[in-house]
């Protein structure tokens, strides 16, 4: 049936191979893999008032911690421009390298690997297991493959296990986890993690990339006849045709014997010599594959290679190929890198100026004066002072801009002590909200209402200031 | 579909059919994909015999697991009053005059009484409690308390109200109207020395004489007020109805009288606590004085002011 509605499922059984893409392949997926698990485990002192996780995303109380860098959600500008600097990155590493996003540091990819190094370490290599899947449920079949799908739920279990140390202090969530004591949300995390790795890692795999994954669509319109893709050089290889054939009449044939080898490696299941298509993810294990079988048979590597589309038109015509390296130079890409390392250099720049101490004031508007009996308008602010280091700080407020005889009081300090100066405690990692109150004696001449500022000091060496601009209301007349 | 060909370019079968040339390939879904949408259906059949789905002609059908969103609500009010309860027992058990000397208690209260004035308040005296002059709702933010303003003052005058009739204990005063009693010329001096006991016109000796024999008692002789008997002081920069001329005048011929509910019948006492601690919050409230010896009013003095209270409701 030809024109069936529906496709039936085929597992890729990819072939081990080895050479310099696969050892790159190799180093990407232990520096990653590296990454993820051993980052929430570095320690990384910040003192008794905070947490000391190098990395933690602390959702409970709004903080993002990252080494020497501290991020409150009022800054969450630098989370949005990381994204777009994530995002440029993409933009950046496709129209420069393609696909290799896909081929080397996709998650997805990283652990359908080490699920196809599962397979081939409990079923042998690629003709071993096409035998055994198509092989009848037997006992020992059924027990290699519990044991295999064992092996995937332990990794898959790690997997999300080590997902949820991001998010809270290490050690403790670790003992808290297994003794029961954890939050029912990281429980859960666990588990949605756990049965989305082991399925999309251990079942699901290249239908992931061809079906689900919206990156390969936007790469598609991304790529041009500029961009580094993993290319069958056709007018070198064809006429295929086996090395028997090819000693008989060699004018006929081209380098390509069609041993398939290309197409056993292949983790996605792919035909490389088909020509670009949305299975590739250019990991260059068919170039392995291709450049051993090449030495092998006497002729030159590189019948699948890394090349533009424009590189294999020139070459085709019969110019010397060109280093794949050349690829990168070209304007569309000192613009996206321009742009990625503006918004990086601005975001540094920003990290570089930023206080830890900020005031902001926000008037109360209904009323927007208080008339006392004495003849004095009292005006009433709510003022947010951020400490934003990890202890706390004495922090002075004063009044600039208002007339002589003004003085002012907070909630926590009664009307007695009203002065023009107040300074308040701020504890260590916080914002303290005050409701602060701001006095005018009778007879101050003011016609409606006055500009003035609140200045905010830290009392210590640093001395840190902000000011935050705000009105002074009075009534419009004297009735 | 008997015009299924092989498409050159692609190598894929067609479907069969063709729209002005336009032909569609044959790319078949992958099979799991077929059983994620059976899964759905499955999913869709469990969760309709569960959870609410069919609409009825008042209602859905209400599902065998009884969930409804009202329900989640009232669960969740639930679980938030049963949270605030042991604050609540503490706010309780308080003197209020010894909440401020606990400030987690007193932020409490003064939260709760934040919402509770959201909805019992707010008509008269307005969401930033500064009342409305023009019908007389006084501001509760400013130092200015006709019937005092510590924590035990607010709490009375919330929980027994002002002129209320259904309160026994209700907080009565009413100012006699002097349309009749005195003449335009004395009422204008009246108001005339008024308004000079805050500085807002010059003395006049007729206006202080008429003052001394006709509003000291009540008023106090510089015009200081009685927090005790409601009598408010006029020699401040706050005016209930008023601080022109015309206002003053007008209220000594006729005048007016505010009236705020009980409210003991209709709220909890914990929240009349809450709301006496917010108002003392907004900025103006009292500390209790140490010895107070005008607060309780004697006998001799209510029973003057229920007469008066007695005349004017007849007369009104």
């Amino acid at each position: 049936m030809g024109s069936a509605l529906y496709e039936k499922g085929k597992t890729v059984h990819n072939k081990r191979i080895d050479g310099p893409f696969r050892r790159f392949k190799w180093l990407v997926m232990l520096v990653t893999l590296a990454i993820y698990y051993i980052t929430p485990w570095i320690r990384w002192d910040r003192g008794p008032y905070a947490p000391d996780q190098a990395v933690l995303i602390d959702l409970a109380n709004r903080r993002f911690y990252m080494f020497d860098i501290e991020i409150w959600p009022h800054e969450f500008y630098f989370v949005a421009g990381m994204l777009i600097m994530a995002g440029i990155g993409l933009f950046i590493v496709t129209s420069a390298v393609g696909r290799a996003w896909c081929g080397y540091a996709c998650p997805q990819t990283v652990w359908t690997d080490v699920f196809q190094h599962v397979d081939r370490f409990f079923d042998g290599d690629r003709n071993a297991r096409a035998r055994l899947d198509k092989a009848p449920w037997t006992v020992s079949k059924t027990a290699r493959r519990l044991a295999k799908w064992a092996v995937y739920l332990a990794i898959a279990f790690w997997t999300g296990g080590a997902w949820i140390m991001y998010f809270a202090d290490a050690p403790t969530l670790t003992v808290d986890f297994w003794t029961g004591n954890a939050a029912p949300v990281a429980y859960a995390t666990v588990a949605i993690l756990t049965g989305t790795t082991f399925w999309l890692g251990g079942f699901m795999r290249e239908q992931v990339c061809i079906y689900m994954c919206p990156w390969p669509r936007i790469q598609t319109a991304m790529l041009d006849e500029k961009s580094l893709i993993v290319t069958y050089k056709d007018w070198r290889g064809e006429q295929r045709g086996s090395l028997k054939k090819a000693a008989k009449n060699p004018d006929q044939f081209g380098d390509c014997i069609d041993c398939n080898m290309c197409v056993a490696v292949c983790p996605t299941g792919v035909d490389i010599r088909e020509g670009q298509q949305i299975g590739c993810i250019t990991c260059g294990l068919c170039i392995d594959a291709c450049d051993k079988v090449m030495a092998e048979v006497g002729r030159p590597r590189g019948l699948i290679d890394y090349a533009t589309l424009d590189q294999c038109k020139a070459e085709a015509a019969g110019a010397p190929a060109t280093p794949a390296w050349k690829a990168l130079l070209r304007p569309r890409i000192f613009i996206y890198f321009g742009v990625w390392g503006a918004i990086g250099a601005g975001l540094l720049f920003a990290l570089g100026t930023r206080t830890h101490t900020d005031l902001t004031v926000s008037p109360d508007r209904n009323p927007p004066y208080m008339l006392l009996k004495d003849g004095s308008v009292r005006n009433a602010y709510t003022l947010r002072l951020r400490n934003m280091e990890a202890r706390p700080r004495d922090m002075e407020i004063a009044m600039l801009g208002l007339p002589r005889g003004a003085v002012m009081w907070t909630d926590a300090v009664s009307v007695e002590n009203a002065a023009p100066v107040q300074v308040i405690a701020v504890p260590a990692n916080e914002t303290k909200i005050v409701r602060a109150y701001v006095m005018l004696p009778p007879g101050t001449d003011e016609d409606d209402s006055e500009h003035f500022a609140f200045r905010l000091t830290s009392l210590d060496e640093q001395g840190e200031q902000d000011i935050a601009e705000t009105t002074f209301a009075m009534p419009e007349d004297d009735e | 579909m008997a015009n299924k060909r092989i498409d050159q370019p692609t190598g894929t079968e067609t479907v069969g059919h063709e729209w002005d040339g336009i032909e569609e390939l044959n790319t078949p879904l992958p099979r799991w994909w077929l059983w994620t949408f059976y899964a759905c259906i499955a999913f869709s059949a469990v969760y309709v015999v569960l959870y609410p789905a069919w609409p009825m002609i008042d209602k859905a059908t209400a599902g065998t697991l009884g969930w409804s969103s009202r329900g989640d609500l009232a669960k969740e009010m639930t679980a938030a009053d049963m949270a605030r309860q042991s604050v609540f027992e503490k706010i309780a058990a308080t003197d209020i005059e010894k909440l401020p000397g606990s400030p987690e208690l007193m932020q409490a209260a003064v939260s709760g009484g934040a919402a509770a004035f959201k909805v019992n308040c707010v008509q008269c005296h307005g969401a930033g409690a500064a009342g409305y002059q023009q019908f007389g709702y006084p501001n509760l933010n400013d130092d200015d308390w006709i019937w005092g303003g510590t924590l035990t003052d607010i709490e009375y005058t919330l929980t027994h109200g002002i002129r209320w009739q259904n309160a026994a204990d209700t907080r009565v005063n009413y100012m006699p109207a002097f349309e009749g009693v005195l003449d335009q010329s004395q009422i204008g001096a009246v108001a005339n020395h008024v308004l000079s006991l805050s500085g807002k016109a010059k003395a006049n000796s007729i206006g202080a004489q008429l003052f001394t024999e006709n509003c000291a008692a009540c008023h106090g002789p510089v015009g200081a007020g009685m927090p005790a008997m409601g009598a408010p002081a006029l020699n401040d920069a706050i005016w209930l109805y008023g601080g022109t001329e015309a206002a003053v005048r007008k209220q000594i011929l006729a005048p007016r009288h505010g009236v705020m509910p009980a409210w003991k019948d209709r709220l909890d006492p914990v929240t009349i606590k809450m709301l006496a601690a917010y108002v003392h919050s907004r900025g103006g409230g009292q500390k209790a004085a140490p010895a107070q010896p005008d607060t309780t009013p004697t006998p001799a003095t209510t029973g003057a002011v229920a007469q008066t209270a007695e005349k004017a409701k007849t007369d009104g």
